[in-house]
């Protein structure tokens, strides 16, 4: 099978995975949860082959360009972590390994609810944004051993850091009863946020899908077009008040989210431990692998270990806030829903450094400079 | 309450910056203030940021707002006072905060563990007891081996009834928090070393060229008067292989009119010669993919050849301090170069032939002449078959050559570098394009910074305090062993400044391993 055929595979299990677990949420018979487990565990299974073959495939094409390349170097040059589409899967994989790894540990399936959403979100991003998928060799600035381990120890992190996302979230939920509530106010309004901008994207790809051909294209051309951005005037106040009147919902009903989490066998205290503890693992793994491996190499590379552009800035950014997160809970009366807030605006700035900053600064100035 | 009004405003600042608040405030400032240098275009043209600004709130505020972000200092955010004041701060911040706990922090490491009062053994958050079978004094031996095993520094004591062993590990892991303290701080210290003792400069170097110098930000060259002097500067330089004193000497000037004239031209002398032997880009097979942009360098010092290195991005040259990085190429306007032929007749006679454009050739051992009638530095063909130039790169050189047979024209063709196979002739000639040498530059990066090192010492710190400070941790083990006629009552306390659990799990495991093999003993 090929390499693309099986991560389609994968895809489609982590969706049904994801359809299974909010049934367990909302029926809380065992036998579901099981199934969400295993077809969890048939798509890790099937990415992990997707990876493996399409490295293989990678390193075919790669010998066959480079005869003179060592076995080893080879192998490192052709690893697939080399683009948006390559770094999105392994980061996916990572993630759903990660979860794994805590619904074995803590004996728990209810956050399989609100970790394979993001896998599966991920993964569907891929292909609604249209992203290349081709197999292309190293360009001269990326052929280089710091690559590897950059891309890797990055996208770990990432992995751990949205798994606190979701715990942190969950906690929040949990602990948040009244709706003035400003903690309460923060998690429905995100949720609300986030749920708007990717039916919008949803939109977007639905009306113009034909036209187009990356992900930059999308951004820079049709971004919102479809509902807050249109043309016609009524089409956008519309997307407005709907999105508005949906944060709302989200706002007023929010508490039935609380009373399904609450009749789970989870604590928020174990909530807590895990989104401190994937915050503790990640943020080493963060500062060695993406910020100081990533200056050595810029360093070898350009001859500057630091030029403030808004990829490093961005790391930098989402570095201060977990390091807000790990210095918070020194502080008096921080414990709790406070800390849950750093830990959630901490992967809003994850997405922003690893998509956004591509993404959106790019496709800003970019746009600025074409008209 | 009593004590905060006896406090002086030395006491009063001196406890302001070991806050944590401050400390997370700051965090919270510079991540929030960084997004603004992420959006605006830093350093560039007004045109640019007034445009985005017409995006973001509308063309009619633009040309307002620039002005005040201009003085606000947003285009160039990360160099601005403001910006600058808040680095400052956090380093007091981290310097205060580390020199206000570590007193104490270096009395728990230092000060050896005692046993614990009996009394005490209550208050400890986590404490087990459990009744063992077997002489008090086995049992002790037994506990004594375990807790070595584990790593952990052993002492005991004896009481009436018993013993107490008393032990700890990892009590310097506590300075975990600092070290990764000060690894920042070691890294703004090797950031500053650079800006004030180091340079970031460039040189776009033709083949065949040597330069003792190299090009930094200075003023613009208006009029012919500046021209004519930063000519006789660089000509000095280049005349003493970068050596500002000797240069001065040559011009006549003292030391530090010289420099001041280098500053403000933007020119940073290497102190050697660097010179270009070549400059190639390779491509993944036949495709235009980039694969590799490589220059041959030579070091001269004193007339001589001190260093000889081929560099691509990723593998830069070091020498005498000064770092040089592949980072870009070009063609040179106007350059005539010289090109490089290799003819191998048929009979395997081969020949390395160097001439300029319009120049003729022979194929070694036979009539057959060739001239260089056209080139392209990068040749493509029409659907039609027509040959074009399609662009100023050489993505494609490629020679026209025009054969001769006594006289008599016979066949020309267009012969590229990258496709060999077009120079094989009927008769079964190759004639291949090596070169066209001496028409492009390499765009190198060349830096000087000596604190660069110090940077790295911080990385290094940086690992090794964060490993520290999260994942291991300052352990305590308590055990009270009492005699209880055959049997021996064991009460154990532990604590742990880290993850508690972990440590729980470890010893529960040891005593469930020591009850085993006591058990198998009085079997």
């Amino acid at each position: 099978m090929s390499s693309s055929t099986l991560f389609g595979i994968s895809t489609i299990a982590y969706i049904i995975a994801m359809i299974i677990y909010i049934a367990y949420l909302a029926f809380r018979k065992s036998q579901i949860g099981v199934a969400g487990t295993t077809i969890t565990l048939a798509g890790f299974v099937s990415q992990t082959i997707a990876i493996l073959t399409r490295w293989t495939e990678s390193y075919a094409q790669w010998t066959a360009l480079t005869p003179e390349s060592t076995f080893a170097l080879s192998v490192m040059r052709s690893a697939p972590l080399r683009n948006l589409y390559e770094s999105l899967i392994f980061f996916v994989w990572c993630l759903i390994l990660a979860y794994l790894i805590i619904e074995f540990k803590y004996k728990n399936r209810s956050f399989g609810a609100f970790v394979t959403p993001v896998a599966g979100i991920a993964l569907a991003f891929i292909d609604v944004s249209g992203m290349s998928k081709e197999i292309e060799p190293l360009v001269p600035a990326l052929q280089s051993n710091w690559l590897l381990v950059h891309v890797m120890m990055s996208f770990i992190s990432y992995a751990t850091f949205a798994l606190s996302f979701s715990t942190g979230l969950m906690y929040l939920i949990l602990k948040t009863e009244k709706r003035t509530e400003s903690s309460y106010m923060f998690w429905t309004i995100t949720t609300g946020v986030f749920i708007v901008i990717l039916v919008a994207l949803g939109l977007d790809y639905l009306t113009f899908s034909v036209a187009i051909k990356n992900p930059e294209t999308l951004i820079k051309g049709y971004l919102f077009k479809a509902s807050f951005f249109n043309q016609s005037f009524g089409i956008s106040a519309l997307s407005w008040i709907a999105a508005l009147a949906f944060v709302f919902l989200v706002w007023r009903y929010g508490y039935v989210l609380r009373k399904v989490i609450s009749s789970l066998s989870i604590s928020p205290e174990t909530l807590e431990e895990i989104t401190y503890k994937s915050i503790a693992t990640g943020f080493p793994i963060f500062t060695l692998g993406g910020l100081i491996f990533g200056a050595i190499w810029a360093d070898q590379a350009w001859g500057v270990y630091w030029s403030w552009d808004p990829k490093e800035t961005w790391s930098l950014i989402t570095w201060f806030v977990y390091a807000f997160f790990l210095h918070s809970r020194l502080l008096r009366g921080w414990r709790g829903k406070k800390v849950a807030i750093v830990a959630v605006v901490g992967f809003v700035a994850v997405i922003f450094t690893y998509l956004g900053v591509n993404l959106l600064l790019s496709g800003l100035h970019a746009y600025g400079s074409l008209e | 309450m009593e004590e905060d009004k006896n406090k002086t405003v030395v006491d009063k600042i001196w406890d302001f910056f070991a806050s944590i608040t401050l400390a997370v405030v700051l965090f919270a400032l510079i991540a929030l203030t960084s997004i603004i240098g992420t959006i605006l275009e830093q350093n560039a043209a007004p045109e640019k940021n007034i445009k985005l600004l017409g995006k973001l709130f509308g063309d009619s505020l633009a040309p307002t707002l620039y002005p005040i972000f201009e003085k606000l200092g947003f285009m160039d955010m990360y160099h601005s006072w403001w910006f600058v004041t808040l680095l400052l701060l956090f380093a007091t911040n981290l310097i205060i905060c580390s020199i206000d706990r570590l007193p104490r922090i270096w009395k728990l490491i230092k000060d050896p563990i005692r046993p614990l009062p009996e009394e005490h053994f209550k208050n400890v958050g986590i404490k087990k007891e459990f009744l063992l079978k077997g002489k008090t004094e086995s049992i002790k031996n037994a506990f004594e081996h375990a807790i070595k095993k584990i790593g952990f520094k052993l002492l005991e004591s004896k009481g009436v009834n018993g013993y107490q062993l008393y032990s700890e590990k990892g009590n310097y892991t506590r300075l975990g928090v600092y070290i990764t303290h000060l690894s920042i701080l070691l890294m703004l210290l090797g950031a500053i070393i650079g800006i004030f003792f180091g340079f970031k400069g460039s040189i776009n170097l033709p083949e065949g060229k040597t330069y003792a110098m190299a090009f930094v930000r200075g003023k613009a060259i208006t009029n012919s008067a500046d021209e004519f002097e930063m000519d006789t500067i660089l000509d000095a330089l280049q005349a003493t292989e970068g050596k500002s004193a000797s240069a001065a000497k040559k011009l006549g000037i003292d030391e530090k009119t010289f420099e001041a004239k280098l500053k403000r031209y933007g020119v940073k002398p290497l102190g050697f010669s660097i010179r270009c032997d070549n400059f190639a880009t390779d491509y993944y097979g036949g495709s235009n993919m980039p694969k590799e942009y490589r220059s041959w360098l030579t070091v001269i010092k004193e007339g001589k050849e001190v260093m000889k290195k081929s560099i691509v991005v990723n593998d830069p040259l070091n020498y005498g301090g000064i770092t040089f990085y592949q980072s870009s190429y070009g063609m040179v306007p106007g350059a005539k170069g010289i090109f490089i032929l290799k003819l191998t007749s048929k009979t395997g006679v081969s020949e390395i032939k160097k001439m300029p454009f319009g120049e003729k050739f022979i194929i070694p051992g036979t009539d057959l002449e060739g001239a260089l009638a056209d080139f392209s530095p990068a040749l493509a063909f029409e659907p039609t078959g027509r040959p074009f130039t399609s662009g100023e790169q050489m993505t494609n050189p490629a020679v026209l050559i025009a054969f001769t047979e006594k006289g008599k024209p016979k066949y020309s063709g267009w012969i590229m570098k990258r496709y060999p196979e077009t120079g094989r002739l009927p008769e079964g000639h190759i004639v291949e394009l090596i070169d066209y040498w001496g028409v492009e530059y390499t765009g190198l990066s060349v830096r000087k910074d000596p604190g660069v090192l110090i940077v790295y010492l911080g990385f290094a710190a940086m690992g090794i305090g964060l490993f520290t400070a999260l994942f291991m941790s300052h352990k305590k083990l308590w055990v009270r062993l009492v005699d209880e006629k055959n049997s021996t009552r064991v009460i154990i306390a532990l604590s742990a400044n880290k993850n508690r659990p972990a440590f729980e799990r470890k010893v529960d495991k040891m005593i469930a391993l020591l009850s085993k093999s006591g058990e198998g003993e009085n079997q």
